[in-house]
């Protein structure tokens, strides 16, 4: 969760007031808060951290950032089901019967 | 050279060490502050690709690690009640209170739920409009300002049936205090790069003066770690001490003014218990007075909980840097990420589980086969 991780604004649109994006995180799309980074534009990236931009960031850093945190099973940790995830470290196995609520599957 | 072909651009990195390797002279501590920075190093085998006089020294950089255990309790009492729905980050769910952790209180019928941002919780409100809808706010600088805006948003949006458990931490104190134990080892802080994205540099010239400590901004990808490390090490053998920036595609000097601005109306600065470090003065955030019917602890008066740790878990010491993973007995035997003593093990940001996770068990003899560059 301390981690940010970079994603590419898909499109951008004002919400209750609140100006809001999709961002792709190397093929996972998530909502993601534009208040601290206003200016941002479709087609730029960012550090994004629990759903909020906070830095503008390069293309090729943002995609060489996102390789590695795959490789580390980081993206996993960060957009994976938490509750399986939980329950794994646990030893045990997680299917749908456990009845995890709609959302905690990401 | 077992790792060096794993990075991203090896003869980069050949480079960096080589350059490290014949700047040392004698033996340095360096401490990187950030948990992410600690997996990297251990995961690309960084520290036993340095100088055996380079020590890297594990900080306190793990949120979820040094959330006090009493405040875990206070969340485990307010996730148990009927009428709430708790929501949290993922990596809260195993941290162990006392005698339980929000896992099992789901599974004993509480109703909790993991969400990725802190205004999906608020969204879960404004649909629950019958429940009230708590979210654990714990983190460090990178953090606050999502959860500051969440706030701000629940008292715009007139949405009364929310709430923060608060639990934020700052980072400078925390390297204060580290500097100021009387055993301290460490010479030098790598910085972490994604809470300067957010605070920028300003807060460190006069921490790195006082004490006489180099503090450099780092990112997190292996080569990020060896240039921080490099830039370090300069300026110990030059006897410099000065803030340096060596993540500049992300780190602005003056960090991120919006975020700045919203953390300062919405939280105000505090005394904060560490899990198994104690009390640091001013190390963390609470909610404002404008802001304080939004607090949990409040509306759901569990202020009095007060819990000692255990003392078999030592990640207090872990975090401090004054102890290694390895060298505490309970390290892979009573502790282990399955069954975790304390919040070192059980978070996957922290350190005891980056030893653990990456069988590392055995760093003495590592250390000796590892040769320098090439």
């Amino acid at each position: 969760m301390c981690l940010a991780v970079p994603g590419r604004v898909l499109e951008i649109e004002e919400r209750d007031g609140t100006r809001m994006a999709s961002v792709d995180f190397g093929g996972v799309v998530k909502d993601v808060c534009l208040e601290y980074l206003p200016d941002l534009q479709v087609g730029e990236y960012a550090i994004v951290h629990v759903g909020f931009a906070l830095q503008r960031l390069d293309e090729e850093s943002a995609l060489r950032t996102l390789e590695l945190f795959a490789d580390l099973g980081m993206l996993q940790e960060e957009f994976g089901d938490p509750w399986a995830l939980a329950a794994e470290a646990q030893g045990h196995s997680w299917s749908d019967e456990d009845g995890a609520p709609q959302e905690a599957r990401q | 050279m077992k790792y060096i072909d794993e990075f991203h651009n090896p003869e980069l990195a050949r480079r960096l060490l080589d350059e490290i390797h014949s700047t040392v002279t004698r033996p340095w501590a360096l401490m990187e502050v950030c948990g992410g920075q600690t997996h990297t190093i251990i995961r690309h085998g960084i520290d036993q690709l340095l100088p055996e006089q380079v020590e890297l020294i594990h900080g306190p950089g793990c949120p979820v690690c040094v959330t006090p255990l009493e405040v875990i309790d206070k969340a485990l009492e307010i996730a148990s009640r009927p009428d709430v729905v708790f929501c949290s980050f993922g990596d809260m769910l195993r941290v162990p209170g006392t005698g339980r952790d929000l896992f099992q209180v789901r599974s004993e019928g509480g109703d909790v739920r993991v969400v990725y941002s802190p205004l999906d919780a608020l969204r879960i409100a404004q649909q629950n409009p019958d429940k009230q809808v708590v979210f654990f706010g714990i983190g460090f600088e990178t953090t606050a300002p999502p959860n500051a805006m969440t706030v701000y948003q629940a008292r715009r949006l007139g949405i009364r049936n929310f709430s923060l458990l608060v639990s934020h931490v700052r980072v400078p104190p925390a390297i204060e205090a580290i500097m100021r134990s009387p055993s301290c080892r460490v010479q030098a802080f790598l910085a972490a790069g994604h809470v300067c994205s957010v605070m920028g540099t300003g807060e460190y010239p006069e921490l790195a003066g006082r004490y006489r400590v180099p503090i450099v901004v780092t990112g997190f990808e292996p080569l990020d770690i060896l240039e921080g490390v490099r830039r370090t090490v300069l300026q110990l053998e030059r006897g410099e001490h000065t803030v340096d920036n060596a993540y500049p595609r992300a780190v602005r000097a003056e960090g991120n003014p919006a975020a700045k601005a919203m953390l300062e109306d919405v939280f105000e600065v505090t005394d904060r218990a560490w899990r198994g470090i104690g009390v640091i003065p001013q190390s963390g955030w609470r909610l404002s007075s404008r802001y304080r019917e939004f607090d949990a602890e409040h509306r759901f008066s569990v202020t009095g909980i007060r819990t000692l740790e255990p003392a078999a878990c030592r990640s207090g010491e872990v975090l401090q840097g004054l102890l290694k993973p390895h060298e505490c007995e309970a390290f892979g035997t009573a502790c282990t990420p399955r069954s975790p003593l304390g919040a070192t093990m059980v978070s996957s940001e922290g350190a005891c589980a980056a030893y653990y996770l990456y069988r590392r068990l055995d760093v003495a003899p590592a250390r000796m086969e590892a040769s320098p560059v090439g």
